[in-house]
This record gives structure tokens, sequence and C-alpha cells, in this order.
């Protein structure tokens, strides 16, 4: 029995198994609330795994033995969503003005809206500066939030965050408003919430999630070079 | 499928290796992004391998952040100090700035489609 359950704690095939199973439980969840966004699929994933290594005494490293291998396939995803945009090419180019326009508008306010909301609230001079580059991918935003005083990792889970309020607002809160497009869902998506923004957006449809991929990796070039001018900006 | 795999790492590993061999502060797979995208510019077609199967993949997408939540709890303890007031920060500046992106799109590309219906006109 102990021999069982020695093996269930180090084998990576547990943590492959569980991630497999909480997503496809997640999936089956989001079809049974009709895709209500609050039973968004990575949401409800997470909020699994969670509760089993609670439940099971699993620690964060032994989970990620086999939960890595999942992990590891976010590169060559991300390296994929070159396929969408050369498919949406001739829309992307008929937009093109406006994107340029909007990227650099929607990069601004994602940045500055997080700051000045952390100075406001009287936050700790490292937490505002890791709130800096939130709407970027978690890799560009350690190292942005590193370059100029703030704390990776917190960084990194705010990114996280980011992006799954993101994933779970973004139909409702535009909808509201009578946005419909699916272009402009799809990029708003992908400059305010990066990656997981964009793994919502291809739920909603092939364009938005082309729209978000596209925007996500160009607000991953635009985020690097505008912090560092505006960090003395906001931040005395 | 495995040839799809083998075109997305090969274009992976590329793209990490120039943007470490020459120092550019950007991750290796959005490198990758930009060189298969330029690819397919030159190739005017998109393989047959990945026109099937990256569909699926990207579908699926979400499954690959769910590493990285639950990474989040690793984080816990830095979050705990402020954590209502960085959640509450997370929410309104997401809220804003998806917002605000989605009307000024929405805005600019309407403005050019009346001044190319004006222009046709």
């Amino acid at each position: 029995m102990n021999a069982a359950v020695t093996w269930l704690h180090t084998s990576p095939l547990t943590g492959l198994l569980l991630t497999l199973l909480a997503y496809r439980l997640a999936v089956s969840v989001n079809r049974r609330c009709r895709g209500n966004p609050l039973s968004n699929s990575v949401l409800v994933a997470v909020l699994l795994v969670v509760a089993a290594l609670q439940i099971g005494g699993i620690r964060y490293d032994e989970y990620m033995q086999g939960a890595r291998f999942i992990h590891l396939l976010l590169g060559p995803a991300t390296v994929a969503l070159a396929i969408p945009l050369y498919d949406n090419l001739a829309r992307l180019k008929r937009a093109g003005g406006a994107l340029a326009l909007t990227l650099f508008g929607g990069g601004l306010i994602g940045i500055v809206s997080g700051t000045v909301l952390g100075r406001a609230m009287g936050l700790p001079r490292q937490a505002v500066l890791s709130l800096m580059p939130r709407s970027v991918t978690t890799p560009i935003a350690m190292g942005v939030a590193e370059s100029i005083g703030g704390i990776p990792a917190l960084a990194a889970a705010l990114v996280i965050l980011t992006g799954i309020v993101g994933a779970v607002m973004v139909r409702p809160l535009l909808y509201r408003f009578g946005l419909k497009d699916d272009r402009v869902l799809g990029f708003a998506t992908g400059i305010a919430a990066h990656g997981v923004g964009t793994a919502r957006a291809f739920q909603l449809s092939e364009t938005a999630g082309a729209f978000a991929g596209l925007a996500m990796g160009l607000n991953g070039l635009l985020t690097p070079v505008l912090v560092p001018m505006l960090v003395g900006w906001l931040v005395a | 499928m495995l040839e799809t795999l083998t075109w997305l790492i090969a274009y992976q590993v590329v793209g990490e290796v120039v943007c470490r061999g020459l120092g550019w502060p950007l991750p290796g797979p959005v490198l990758g992004m930009v060189l298969l995208f330029i690819t397919l510019c030159v190739r005017r077609t998109i393989p047959d391998t990945l026109k099937r199967h990256v569909p699926g993949l990207l579908s699926h997408m979400s499954l690959l952040f769910v590493p990285v939540g639950v990474g989040v709890m690793a984080y816990r303890d830095l979050l705990t100090g402020y954590g209502w007031q960085l959640a509450a920060i997370v929410i309104v500046a997401t809220a804003v700035t998806l917002l605000s992106s989605a009307l000024l799109l929405h805005f600019l590309l309407a403005r050019r489609q009346r001044t190319h219906a004006r222009s046709a006109a």
C-alpha cells in the first residue's frame, strides 16, 4: 500500500493524468453551464487540480513533474499561432492602421491602469512595479518586472490572474456594449489578457483567435519598450 | 501529427537559439511564430499537415495554461498580504483595458468603413 502511495506521489504520470482529467471535466462543466463565463475551462480545471492536490497531499513540485509536459507544449502552440494569422492575412492587412493604433492605445492603458490603481490603493512600490507588465505573456512579464525592480514571481501570478479574469469577462463585458465583431473581441482580448485570453478567443471563433494571437504577440513586443519609459513617470 | 509537432518544435528551437544568441529580450516561441509566419508568406501555402492538425491543437490551448494556473498557488504567500487589493486592481484594470481597446478598434474600423463608402460613392 505504501509503495503504491509513494509511486503516485513521485510518478510524473500522476500530474499528467490529473491535469488531463481536470481539463476534460472542466470542458464538460462548461458545456453543462451552457458556456457561462464563470465556468471558464482554465479556471475550473485549475480549481479541480488544486483541490485534488490538497486532498492527496501532493506538493506543487511533485505535481509539476508530470504537468511540465503539458506546460512544455505552450511553446509549440505559440508558434502554431502563425497559421491562423496567415489564414487571416487579408483581413489583417485591411485593418492594419486601426490595429496598430489600438495596439498602442490598449497596450498603454494596460500598463497605466494597474499602476495608477495600485498607487491609489497605497500598495508598496514593489507590488506596483510588479503590476505594470501584467497584460503580457509570463516570460516577458517576469523579465520586465525584474528589470524595473518588481518581484518576478508576483508578476507571474498577476499575469495569470489577469489572463483568467480577461477570459472570463470578455464576452459578457463586450457584448453588453454591443461589441460583437470577432476581430474587435479577439484583438482586445489579446492586448488585455495575453495567451489565456487568446485560448478563450479560439473558443469564440478562429478569426477571434487569430486577431488575439496577433495582439498578444505585438503587445509582447511593445510592453517591454513602454514600461521602462513610463516607470519613472508613474512610480515616483 | 508527428510532422506538425516537428515543424512547430523546430521553429521554436530556432527562435530560442536566435533570441539567446543575439541577446534579444523576446521569448523564443514568439520569434518562432514570426519566423513560421514569414515562411508561410514566402511559400504562399500552408503545409497540409499544419492545416489539418493545428486547429485542433489551438482549440485546446486552454489546457496548456492549467499547470501555470496551478502554479499561482505556489505564489499564494506573495498574494496574501495585499490579496484582495491586488485581485480588485486586476479585475478593474483588465476590464478597463479590454473595454477601451475594443471601443477604440470598433470606432477606428467604423470610421474607415465610412470613408471607404464615401470614396466609393
